[in-house]
Order: C-alpha cells, then sequence, then structure tokens
C-alpha cells in the first residue's frame, strides 16, 4: 500500500516587514543582518489573524485544490507553537470551519518548528493501518520574536496543510519513507505565560539544527539506499537562509536542488509551516517521477525525514489552489510601529 | 459575548451556512425556518453559500467600539452575497480602496474576543476578490 499526499494547500498573510526596518530600530547593521541571516523581510499577520485562522485558509486550499469531500477527512492534526489558546485545540476549530465535523479525530501538536510534520507522520500511520480514510496535516504559526532579540528578524507567519491518503489513485506525491531522530536538546523553549521563546544562542546550531537535520537525513538514506543524486530537489528547515544551504552543502545535495523550496529570504521562519511551506512551492514547480527529499527540525530537538516521489496527478491539482509563489505576491510593507501593533507589542492604554 | 450565544451562530459564521427554499428558489441569511413567501407551501433547505459577492455600501469606522479600537480606521460593509441574501461585515482593505459595487470573497478571521481570558470568536470577513 503506498502512502502520501493527496493534497496540499499554503497561506502566507499579506503584510512584511524589512530587515532593515527593525535593524533601524533596535541600532543593528542591516547590511551584515541580511548577509548573515540571508533573510531580506519577513511576513506579519494581520490584526486579527492567528495561528488557527492561518491554519483554517491554508485547509481551505488544501480542501478546494483536490476537490474531495470532506466528510472523508477523519483525522485532523494542527501543528504550531503559537496555538490561539493553552487549553482548547486549534484543530477543531480548522475542522468546523471545513466542514469534517463532527465524525472524526483532532488533536494539536507541538513540536517547534516540525509540529507539522509530526503530524504528517501521524497522518500516516493512521491512513496506513486504515483507521482513517484521510488525515489532515497542518503546520501554521504566527511566530514570536522578543523586541531586539536576534529572532525578530525571522520569526515570520504562514501555514501550510496536507491531506494524507493511502490510495495510489489519489496521491499527487507518494512519500516513500520517514525516518525521525529525536534527543532532549534545550536549544529553544518558552515557558508556561511567557509571552516571548527564549534559545541557547549559537548553541540552536550544532547540537540542535545540524545534528537532528544531518542525524535523521542520514538515517533515511541509509535506510532506502539512496543518496543526493538520487533526488530532484531538497527542502530543509528553513529559519534563516544559511542553515538549510549550510546543510544542503554537507549532505552532498546542490545549490539548484534547494532553489525551488528556498522561501525564507521573502517570507522569514514560519516555524511550523517552515519545512512544509518549502515543500508546496517545490510541489508547485514539480514535474511527474521527481523525487524530493525533506528533512524538517524543530528544536528540542528532532528531525523529521521524508522521501518523496511525484506522480502525474500533480498536474491536474497544482493550479486548483493559489501557489507559494503568488502568496509571496504583492505584500504590503509596513514599519515597525504597525508591525509592533499588529504583533501586540504596543497597546492603545 | 456570552459563550452559548457565540457557540449557536459559529456555524453559520464559519461556513456562511444559511438555507434555501427548494419551492420558489430563495435563499436566506442569516437562515430562515420558514419561507416567507411560500410559508407553508415552502420546503427549506440548509445551503451553504459560496461567499462571493459585492459591496452594496460601507462606511469608514473611526471612532470604535470597544475592543475594536486598536483596529480603526477599518471598513464595515453590507455585502450582498450573489445568491441574494445581504449581510454586514468587516472589509479587509484599505478604506481608499474601497468602493460600492467591489466584488468580494470570504476569508477566515478572527471576529473578537472576550477579553484576554475569555474565548475567542472566529468567522467570515471579505476581502477583494
Amino acid at each position: 500500500m503506498s502512502v502520501g499526499i493527496v493534497s496540499y494547500g499554503a497561506y502566507i498573510p499579506k503584510y512584511r516587514i524589512k530587515v532593515e526596518d527593525i535593524a533601524r530600530v533596535w541600532g543593528d547593521d542591516a547590511d551584515i543582518l541580511i548577509a548573515g541571516l540571508m533573510v531580506n523581510e519577513k511576513s506579519v499577520p494581520d490584526m486579527d489573524e492567528d495561528a488557527a485562522t492561518i491554519a483554517v485558509e491554508a485547509a481551505r486550499a488544501a480542501v478546494s485544490r483536490s476537490g474531495l469531500d470532506v466528510n472523508r477527512i477523519e483525522a485532523v492534526y494542527t501543528g504550531s507553537e503559537s496555538h490561539p489558546y493553552a487549553v482548547k485545540p486549534t484543530s477543531t476549530i480548522v475542522a468546523e470551519a471545513i466542514g469534517a465535523t463532527p465524525v472524526m479525530t483532532a488533536a494539536d501538536f507541538e513540536f517547534a518548528c516540525k509540529a507539522g510534520t509530526a503530524a504528517m507522520q501521524a497522518c500516516m500511520g493512521l491512513v496506513s493501518s486504515n483507521m482513517v480514510d484521510l488525515g489532515l496535516a497542518i503546520g501554521s504559526d504566527v511566530s514570536q520574536g522578543a523586541p531586539g532579540d536576534a529572532l525578530e528578524y525571522t520569526a515570520a507567519a504562514g501555514g501550510v496543510a496536507y491531506i494524507i491518503g493511502n490510495k495510489e489513485s489519489e496521491l499527487v506525491a507518494v512519500i516513500e519513507d520517514t525516518y525521525s531522530f529525536t534527543t532532549d536538546t534545550p536549544d529553544f523553549w518558552r515557558r508556561e505565560g511567557m509571552p516571548y521563546p527564549e534559545h541557547g544562542g549559537r548553541f540552536t546550531g550544532e547540537p540542535g539544527y545540524f545534528k537532528h537535520v544531518l542525524g535523521a537525513a542520514k538515517g533515511l538514506m541509509e535506510k532506502l539506499g539512496t543518496s543526493p543524486s538520487d533526488y530532484d530537489n531538497a527542502v530543509f528547515h528553513q529559519p534563516n537562509g544559511k542553515f538549510p544551504r549550510r546543510v544542503a552543502k554537507m549532505l552532498g545535495f546542490s545549490r539548484e536542488h534547494i532553489k525551488p523550496g528556498m522561501v525564507v529570504s521573502r517570507l522569514g521562519n514560519t516555524y511550523s509551516g517552515s519545512c512544509m511551506m518549502g515543500l508546496a512551492a517545490t510541489l508547485d514547480q514539480a514535474k511527474s517521477g521527481d523525487r524530493i527529499f525533506m528533512t524538517a527540525f524543530g528544536s528540542g530537538a528532532g528531525g523529521d525525514a521524508f522521501s518523496i516521489r511525484v506522480t502525474d496527478r500533480i498536474d491536474e491539482v497544482r493550479d486548483q489552489a493559489p501557489k507559494v509563489e503568488e502568496l509571496l505576491e504583492d505584500p504590503v510593507y509596513m514599519d515597525y510601529a504597525m508591525y509592533a501593533k499588529h504583533k501586540g507589542k504596543i497597546r492603545r492604554a | 459575548m456570552s459563550v452559548a450565544r457565540s457557540w449557536r451562530h459559529q456555524v453559520q459564521r464559519y461556513n456562511l451556512i444559511g438555507t434555501s427554499c427548494n419551492s420558489c428558489g430563495k435563499y436566506f441569511y442569516p437562515p430562515r425556518t420558514m419561507c416567507p413567501g411560500c410559508r407553508r407551501d415552502g420546503e427549506i433547505v440548509s445551503y451553504k453559500f459560496k461567499g462571493t459577492g459585492e459591496i452594496v455600501t460601507y462606511t469608514v469606522i473611526h471612532t470604535a467600539a470597544e475592543g475594536f479600537e486598536h483596529q480603526t480606521p477599518y471598513v464595515l460593509g453590507i455585502v450582498k452575497l450573489d445568491e441574494g441574501p445581504s449581510l454586514t461585515s468587516q472589509i479587509i482593505v484599505d478604506p481608499t480602496d474601497i468602493y460600492m459595487g467591489m466584488r468580494v470573497r470570504p476569508v477566515f478571521r478572527k471576529l473578537g474576543d472576550s477579553g484576554e481570558k475569555g474565548i475567542i470568536c472566529y468567522g467570515t470577513k471579505f476581502v477583494p476578490e
């Protein structure tokens, strides 16, 4: 039995702030930051958008792209580190808004930036075992960066939804296998009740991102007996533009491999949506038969690697919902003051 | 808004669920349980609106009600849905760009909340098509 992606949908808020506008406020050198992070601007949610509304828009795009019967979706899992409620599922809001309730299961996932791919893996298990017909896995975030913190330059907003199924004729992409590499690594965290996350600075690099992405990616290729030359494209978690380029090179993937999915320079880090957004952008331009290698990373810490093979159905569904490139077009730029208002960093007395 | 009241309106707000009359073909939003034209001969069924429509008229809010002060200036409009019924909604658009007759489509947004400890109400707003 094959398991894979039946449909996918993405959503990106229309607002952006440029790195130079944030740097101006905190007295940082924008040129050094842009060169170091390889990020020029990031998305900003509207004042009435949160991880739930973004998840709903992404899920609706996924449903309309495939035109499937929503009652077939029997599991909804939303991964986020910015769920609007501490207690009350985002996934029930999404399920109700797409009309998939009530005969279904739902839960929220949290694993920093890889909660969405963990949800994909859970859905793969459910459809493989025939416990559900279709599963909906979402990564959605309105990520937070404390004023003046390094994360403020990249913490962005966006979401991506994948509908996972097991009927070969319906799949736009077969997930050939998945492999995870997980340890207890405190590289990034947010305590209960705290508005902004904390991180271990440079500690997030080698013991966090690189150890887990390399562990998962090498593990999967070893398991499958594949090498980078077997793949047409690759996607890695994009906390900035530097890390995915470096890890791709370390694994033997070329710049061309990762080019279609590298959206971070115009989008920022959409956390749970980051790697999944890169995959959506790659699927937007993929050809039948293409193989895509993906590895998500979540602080805390773990890596989820996937080996994906695109089917000829991609050409039937691709244009039925907005592509990532279209969602990145025509942004509305805002200054730091408006950004601070949108993110609740300043409030009317 | 009370939790129960918000929850009762949830389905129609999330997905623009109204009703239509199979006898005369009219559509109703918010949903009616009886067709005012066909009366006892009417056959009311649930109907999910496409959500597309056009702006009939609008106003720009500069002095907002409590809880909406941070959003000013924002646009409230009457949207005539393609199936016929009209409803009042916030229109997510630059107030200088709005005009009567503008085509709009629905989006899922936060409508408001009951303070920092209360529930969050979600539902439909409109953006230019």
